[in-house]
């Protein structure tokens, strides 16, 4: 006997998903995270550089000004990065007629079309070219950056991140061998920290992706960015060792914009997934003070 | 805090030392990745410049698109580094002053202490409190290049900090030692 199975398919309008992007854009862009606002304002009481202190009031202000006047925290607005959760039920209803870029109706097209509108009708700064060495700008903040991740299930979830490149440049990954440990990974994770120095606009925000392959690792480096930074790791030796990390980052003396003082990086948010028997990648995603973040459940 | 305006002469700039918080009032003009790379065209070619570079000051930015009725979008500093290798040529020039974020190389310190130029930060990310101090701005070449177009600005008690003085003494050096916490 066959057995079948009738899972229930829950369809999702395209229009409501272009919708919801346009949105989270802006959103995202205007209002600086609570975890990060939080952060700063508690960081005041640790500092002791005098201009350190300064530097961070003048985030805070402007972190005011944004949200008050409905503009940009930072004028670098990003490459739209998405990571979508999608579960296996999901069907997208191509409900748009009559457009441009809307094609093939697909999931993809829908995400850029979001982006696009976001990224126009909220005067956000369109940073993205053709090609990396024609270097024309596509005028509309397109393409955008997306992974996905088929789950169980009817759900989706689609998070958002808009990613500076002053931060992004400084962005390493290293392939350390399996014998170099955790005090290998510790030392060029700190040695990318500390390159990354005023560059990055300190204080920094860490994501890092140990484990899996070439880029894995840095996928997952991305995602850890995704996470608030008052989240920790579930698992125990990660959780110390973002912790550590923490403190001998903050060690390093960098400061509020290189500037020297005690806060250079506000929160280290890592993963970690299985790996080869060979290998050990580490990759560090350096972001800064205006590391955003928004999602939304369809 | 040291009040300056423009014109960026050399008294101003030799008065000003690693680590002053100063504020800026008067004329800049931006300029960053693509910017620069045209101006050295242009300097290549022997043709003449859209901005006298003499006793100026540049602030590498790409500002957000201003909204209707404003000034200026977010306008914060961008990384300086990339500017570096055309940098030299543009001091050579006359170039005072640049607004940046971030370490520069030996080069470019060399030929600030050559011409005594002076290289301030902003804050990185500021750019909604920076684009307050903006009162107005108007691009006078390479439209085409979007938020990279070269824009006149005119700025009122604009917030930067003395990274590198003219004596090439560099604040992120000086600073960091200070802080450091060795194990
Ligand atoms: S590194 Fe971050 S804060 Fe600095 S300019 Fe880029 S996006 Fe803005």
């Amino acid at each position: 006997m066959i057995e079948k199975s009738f899972d229930h398919i829950r369809s999702v309008n395209l229009s409501k998903i272009i919708e919801a992007i346009k949105e989270m854009t802006i959103s995202a862009n205007y209002n600086l995270n609570n975890d990060i606002r939080s952060s700063l304002k508690k960081s005041i009481e640790i500092e002791e550089s005098k201009t350190g202190i300064n530097i961070i009031n003048q985030l805070l202000t402007n972190a005011d000004i944004a949200s008050n006047q409905k503009m940009p925290i930072c004028q670098d607005t990003g490459m739209a990065v998405f990571f979508v959760e999608i579960g296996q039920n999901v069907h997208i209803i191509n409900d748009i007629k009559n457009s441009n870029n809307i094609i093939k109706g697909t999931l993809e097209e829908g995400i850029n079309e979001g982006v696009r509108q976001g990224y126009t009708e909220g005067y956000l700064r369109k940073s993205v070219v053709n090609d990396p060495f024609e270097r024309i700008n596509t005028g509309d903040n397109t393409p955008a950056i997306i992974h996905y991740d088929i789950i169980a299930g009817d759900s989706l979830k689609i998070s958002f991140a808009p990613k500076g490149f002053g931060s992004e440049n400084m962005s390493r990954i290293y392939m350390i061998k399996p014998g170099d440990g955790i005090e290998g990974a510790k030392k060029v994770i700190l040695e990318a920290i500390d390159a990354a120095g005023p560059n990055a606009c300190p204080p920094m925000v860490i994501g890092i992706g140990i484990g899996g392959s070439f880029e894995k690792a840095a996928i997952l480096a991305k995602k850890a960015l995704f996470r608030s930074i008052n989240e920790s790791s579930k698992i125990p030796y990660v959780k110390d060792l973002e912790e550590e990390l923490l403190q001998k980052a903050n060690n390093l003396g960098i400061g509020p914009q290189g500037m020297g003082g005690r806060i250079t990086v506000l929160g280290i948010n890592i993963l970690t997934y299985p790996t080869h028997i060979a290998g050990l990648p580490v990759a560090i995603n350096i972001s800064c003070h205006a590391t955003r973040h928004a999602e939304v459940n369809l | 805090m040291i009040k300056i305006e423009t014109p960026l002469t050399i008294d101003k700039v030799k008065c000003l030392k690693a680590g002053d918080e100063v504020l800026i009032t008067g004329t800049m003009y931006t300029l960053r990745d693509a910017g620069h790379m045209r101006v050295i065209e242009q300097i290549n070619k022997d043709e003449k410049l859209p901005f006298d570079m003499k006793n100026s000051i540049i602030y590498y930015v790409g500002p957000s698109p201003a909204k209707l009725g404003a000034v200026i979008g977010s306008a914060g500093p961008t990384t300086s580094y990339r500017m570096d290798e055309f940098t030299p040529a543009l001091l050579e020039l006359g170039l005072k002053g640049m607004i940046g974020k971030g370490a520069r190389n030996k080069e470019v310190i060399q030929s600030m202490v050559k011409n005594t130029a002076v290289y301030f930060g902003a804050v990185g990310g500021a750019a909604a409190l920076l684009a307050s101090c903006i009162k107005s701005s108007e691009i006078i070449a390479y439209e085409d290049l979007g938020p990279e177009a070269l824009r006149k600005l005119y700025v009122e008690d604009f917030p930067v900090i003395v990274v590198i003085d003219s004596l090439g003494k560099n604040i992120y050096e000086i600073e960091k030692e200070k802080y450091k916490i060795v194990e």
